[in-house]
């Protein structure tokens, strides 16, 4: 059977499902579909629907730092939700910040998904001690809060590399920090499923005919397992977010030359007392809507997968 | 849990309101106890462990020395009566009579020889203060002579932070050395204090809280009315704000240069502010061939004083000064402010803002597209020095040349640019002495390694020199304005070595950073320009 | 089972040393610690000679050698900053983190379990709707997000409780407690919210997807159609089966109630062990970073310790294997 004709048939499979009913009826997933799809498209092409460069230092002019919103009497619509404290037009600066967070949260989900599913298809395929030693890892980190993680893995690569270079990689640092501290929740799922598929007599057939194992693995078991993986991961991106978040709001995240949400809000948090509300609140609910969208679309994916509850 | 079981019954909430009016009521009416914050905690309560202005300002309140500055900085006599040079580098000190540490010994001549010593003592972080000193001859117990090594005018600025310890005190408490970080023990001059000054610490909880109360037999008269001072170090500006307009705080500071207006704006609060004698400006590699971090290879542009024209002329200290710093700053040319000795108000006038200038010189010195560098800068240290380093990364980015801003916590910042690891970057400084012959010798004198051949490097010279910037000439005016007597003699030396330093931009001076204290309308203190916040100043209304 | 809690406490202390090694190298490279040291007028031939009597300049594995042996003896070193023993410190702080900690884990057990049950129970009633949207504000967003809105709100807009601190406190032995004044209760309020609120709906979300999972399993059909009634077979059935995975991811949530503290004190100034390990991050003092990891460390590997051992009183079956249930840490 070739790629193509196996993809179409899932994706008729995935139209016709159960699945694709439920989502259909909740009016509210529906919603933070659409939202979570408008975040992701405005990210993506941010450079053709801002108004400004923020990361431009050229265009920047001090001199219209703390503009109000175009609602307020000084407002203009050439910055419509206002400036921040360098002049940088805070709808641009979010749009962007969006960008750079949905980067890294995706990023750091795909780093932590590979490794994670990679180590839980060794460990559920090997077994014996390979397998005692990954899931003993895992266990003890996940003890760990990933929070915790990060910031010391954060700690150590900002230590390790030498200064210059920490600027240019501050957002591989940051994924590095969050990816690696996601890994376990795959590896976990993954290994249960694949010990379930390995005792299966397809997969000793295939043995028996002198497949590879690691083929065995990836053209058998991976499928099988692709349904909770999706589900860790889309929950993982909303801690992925909130954890950038509240790195670069400690001030080990992103810098502000290229802010995320988080630099936004560490740099508005600043101005909440002297009336410049807008650099505040104005990231703060977008990475709230953020979030939410993407916990909706995690919590819809996380019930219709469980076939225990449909 | 038993906060559950309290709150359940109104009975049990009644109770603790009635605790609570109860202990109201019982606190004495004309007790007025005094909270303030700042955003660090002081390091130690022992007088030598470390020469930062937060802790000795604190310190201040306790101990005292033999020499303290008045309101406007000016020297008068604290535990030593008077003095008089007996011979240029003889100085005879008369000490004060009938003066008692706080746990009841009479302070004599054996405790400033005490003291000096300890300051000497391994531990000790202020051996600067002392370093005029040669020898102490006690005469008799309340006259000293201090023997200089030569003549050294600047030696009664140098000694108003060297506090004055017990002798008996520290030998029964094992405190006759500064603690060092190796042993075990905790040093016990470190939470706890015995001094002569008009507070007795009460208290110690570091980076929590310190209590204060008045001393009761001190030898001066009393100018404040507080019976107990507490200090909370609040390190988030936000939260430092929020907490005094909650109204938990009589006084913060610093209290962010934004949030002036609202505190200003609301009732029962006011600001007080100033500039503080602190100047902020940028450094310059100015040694290595290659510039670091950059695109030019092979070159440093920044040994081209057109290219450092150029980049002054690209700044517009205005703007930062109405955008960044809300109005709050004075511009600056000189690397000494307003209020310390040598200033010369002819000197003062900035290189204009003038970008055009600036392209012209870049092109002139073969960089008509400008060049990459890294700024260095802290984030937590001067006053919106994050944001300065921003807004004059745009400015350059108009004329061409590209700053990446690396603004990180003053312990790594202070480290990179000490071990010479650095293009271009942002320091403060405040010279202890009020005398600017300190900022020269830190920042401007050559670093020993830097030397010529034979020429004898004294101690700690051009230390924070992190860019090395080198002229023989100016290298030997600070050594003689460090030992010249005659005023009129001293200010031209001054002047020539200031002249000289600012017409080849060994710095970009920026400006003088306010000093903006928040307190409540009904508190009456005083702002002192070198940032020491002290209680006898505080009356409660 | 003595075999098996043998084998358990080995693999603590392999992981405890591991942590401490990664700890301990990580804080050679977050900056040089001189610096946070001394004045601004102390010579660099100075700073040389310390840092070699701090022994800075030995080979790393002396220095972590060094670092074990001291810490196996309960020796902490002293704090670069406060210059005075860690271990001192640490018992100062540790009321202010436990107090804070302890009412948030209560909070949110107190009230995710009962919203968890609850919405579990009438799946698609109005109040659990309310549950689930309270559930997913409060899981979107970031702890310091909410703090600063708790702290504008109740502190500076309404003026009612504390934004920072912990108030006035007793001294109870070396325990000092805000639990006993009026000012250390009200301090404590908003801290705790911020602080459990995550922890809550983390819990009642757990709650209620267990439940959901038990009510559809056949001996809940079974007993319904033996005629028994709804209570006895909802508390006394269902509830009972979801209890040990709740156990155990409450249990584990508890630990990260301590590790989360570290950014809610910072919001609030609180002054535990999280702000400590924090401020001493800025500082750059090695000594109290350290300890604080190792502590850490130790307190996490106890509760996993405690964890797996009640797993295996509570049920013997899953003694080789506790991965089933923890797919909802989420």
């Amino acid at each position: 059977m070739s790629t193509l004709v196996r993809t179409r048939e899932s994706l008729y499979r995935i139209i016709d499902s159960d699945i694709f009913y439920s989502f259909r009826s909740s009016p509210v997933t529906v919603g933070a579909a659409i939202v979570t799809l408008i975040l992701v498209l405005g990210a993506i092409f941010a450079p053709l629907v801002t108004p400004h460069d923020p990361y431009d230092l050229e265009a920047l002019n001090l001199m219209d730092a703390f503009n109000p919103p175009v609602w307020y009497e000084d407002g203009t619509w050439s910055f419509m939700l206002g400036t921040d404290d360098q002049g940088r037009g805070i709808l641009s600066a979010i749009v962007y910040g969006m960008r750079l967070s949905l980067w890294v949260g995706l990023v750091a989900v795909l780093f932590s998904g590979v490794i994670g599913v990679a180590l839980g298809l060794v460990a559920g395929y090997v077994g014996g001690n390979t397998d005692a030693v990954i899931m003993r890892v895992a266990e003890v980190q996940l003890t760990f809060p990933a929070i915790l993680i990060a910031l010391l893995i954060d700690g150590v690569l900002r230590g390790i590399l030498p200064p210059f270079m920490i600027e240019e990689l501050a957002i591989w640092v940051v994924i590095v920090s969050i990816g690696i501290s996601g890994w376990p929740q795959y590896a976990r799922t993954v290994r249960a499923s694949t010990i379930v598929e390995n005792n299966k007599e397809y997969v000793h057939a295939a043995v028996l005919t002198g497949i590879h194992p690691a083929m065995i693995m990836i053209r058998h078991v991976l499928p099988n397992v692709m349904g909770p993986v999706l589900v860790i991961a889309t929950i993982q991106l909303a801690i992925a977010i909130i954890n950038e978040a509240t790195l670069s709001f400690l001030g080990v995240g992103i810098p502000v030359t290229e802010p995320s949400l988080g630099t936004l809000l560490r740099v508005g948090n600043n101005f909440l007392f002297s009336g410049e509300w807008w650099i505040t609140v104005f990231p703060g609910v977008a990475l709230a809507l953020l979030v939410i969208a993407v916990n909706l679309v995690g919590d819809w994916m996380r019930d219709a997968f469980n076939p225990k509850l449909r | 849990m038993s906060i559950k079981g309290r709150f359940t019954r109104t009975s049990g909430l009644g109770l603790v309101l009635a605790a609570g009016l109860a202990m109201a009521a019982a606190s004495p009416a004309e007790a007025k106890t005094f909270k303030w914050a700042f955003q660090g905690d002081p390091v130690s309560m022992d007088p030598y462990t470390i020469n930062e202005t937060l802790t000795l300002g604190f310190i201040g309140n306790i101990y005292e020395s033999l020499i303290r500055r008045r309101k406007d900085l000016s020297i008068e006599p604290a535990l030593a009566e008077s003095w008089e040079t007996v011979k240029p580098d003889v100085w005879r000190f008369h000490l004060r009579k009938n003066v008692k540490f706080h746990d009841g010994t009479p302070f004599t001549a054996k405790d400033v020889v005490f003291s000096w010593k300890r300051t000497l003592s391994q531990g000790s972080d202020v051996k600067t203060f002392v370093s005029g000193i040669k020898d102490i001859k006690v005469l008799d117990d309340h006259t000293i002579d201090i023997v200089t090594a030569g003549p050294r005018p600047i030696f009664t600025s140098e000694i108003p932070f060297w506090y004055i310890m017990s002798e008996d005190w520290a030998k029964k408490n094992k405190a006759v050395e500064v603690g060092k970080l190796t042993t075990e023990a905790e040093n016990y001059a470190n939470r706890h204090a015995n001094g002569t000054g008009p507070f007795i610490l009460k208290s110690r909880e570091p980076g929590v809280k310190t209590v204060v109360v008045p001393n009761p037999n001190w030898w001066d008269k009393a100018t404040h009315n507080i019976t107990e001072g507490i200090l909370t170090p609040i390190k988030s500006p936000a939260t430092r704000v929020a907490a005094l307009l909650s109204g938990e705080l009589d006084m913060m500071y610093p209290a962010p240069t934004q949030d002036v207006n609202r505190i200003k704006g609301t009732k029962g609060l006011a600001m007080l502010e100033g500039p503080e004698a602190r100047t902020i400006f940028l450094g310059f590699d100015l040694q290595r061939d290659e510039l670091l971090y950059s695109n030019i290879k092979g070159k440093n542009p920044l040994k081209d004083v057109r290219v450092r024209k150029a980049m002054y002329q690209a700044l517009d200290m205005n703007a930062i000064k109405k955008k960044v710093m809300r109005g709050n700053s004075w511009p600056a040319a000189l690397l000494i402010a307003p209020q310390i000795n040598g200033f010369k108000k002819e000197l003062n006038t900035r290189f204009a803002y003038d970008p055009k200038a600036s392209k012209k010189l870049l092109a002139a010195a073969g960089y008509p597209n400008g060049f990459e560098i890294v700024l260095d800068c802290p984030n937590d240290r001067y006053v919106n020095d994050e944001a300065i380093c921003l807004a004059a990364s745009a400015m350059l980015a108009k004329v061409g040349v590209k700053v990446k801003v690396n603004a990180q916590t003053k312990a790594k910042h202070f480290g990179k640019i000490k071990r010479e690891d650095t293009s271009f970057y942002l320091l403060g400084w405040t010279p202890s002495t009020f005398d600017v012959h300190n900022v020269f010798y830190n920042n401007v004198k050559t670093r020993p390694a830097y030397l010529p051949k034979g020429v004898e490097p004294q101690p700690g010279q051009g230390q924070w020199n992190c860019g090395i910037y080198s002229n023989t000439e100016v290298d030997k005016l600070i050594e003689l304005v460090a030992n010249e007597i005659d005023p009129a003699k001293r200010q031209g030396m001054i002047s020539k070595m200031m002249t000289i330093h600012k017409n080849e931009i060994g710095h970009i001076p920026l400006h003088q950073q306010p000093l903006s204290w928040a307190k409540k309308a009904s508190i009456d203190l005083f702002q002192s320009p070198d940032n020491t916040f002290q209680l006898r100043w505080v009356t409660v209304k | 089972m003595a075999a098996y809690i043998v084998r358990r406490i080995l693999q603590a202390i392999v992981v405890m040393l591991t942590v401490a090694l990664i700890a301990f190298s990580l804080f050679r490279f977050v900056g040089d610690p001189i610096l946070a040291l001394v004045g601004q007028d102390t010579t660099l031939e100075e700073q040389a000679e310390l840092r070699k009597e701090l022994g800075l300049t030995d080979p790393v594995v002396v220095q972590f050698a060094r670092f074990v042996g001291n810490v196996a003896r309960g020796e902490l070193g002293i704090s670069y900053g406060q210059r005075r023993p860690v271990i001192d410190m640490f018992k100062e702080r540790l009321p202010a983190t436990l107090e804070l900690s302890l009412l948030s884990a209560v909070l949110a057990i107190g009230i995710g379990i009962p919203m968890g049950i609850y919405s579990g129970l009438h799946r698609d009633g109005w109040l659990s709707r309310v549950f689930q949207t309270v559930s997913l504000v409060g899981i979107s967003l970031p702890p310091f997000l909410v703090g600063i809105l708790l702290i504008y709100l109740f502190a500076v807009f309404i003026g009612v409780l504390p934004s920072q601190g912990r108030g006035d406190t007793v001294q109870l032995g070396w325990w000092s407690t805000g639990l006993l004044t009026w000012s250390g209760i009200k301090s404590l309020i908003l801290p705790a919210i911020t602080l459990g609120l995550f922890q809550m709906t983390l819990i009642m979300r757990l709650v209620r997807s267990e439940m959901l999972e038990v009510l559809r399993t056949d001996y809940i059909k079974f007993a319904r159609a033996r005629g028994l009634k709804n209570r006895v077979v909802n508390f006394g059935h269902a509830l009972k089966n979801t209890l040990v995975p709740v156990i155990t991811v409450t249990g584990l949530q508890v630990g990260s109630i301590v590790a989360f503290a570290v950014i809610t004190e910072t919001v609030f100034q609180w002054p535990g062990l999280g702000f400590l390990f924090l401020q001493s991050v800025q500082t750059v003092d090695i000594p109290v970073m350290a300890a604080y990891l190792v502590f850490v460390a130790a307190f996490f590997v106890i509760i996993n310790l405690i964890v797996d051992l009640l797993y295996y009183v509570i049920d013997p079956r899953l003694r080789l294997d506790r991965t089933t249930s923890s797919d909802h840490g989420g």
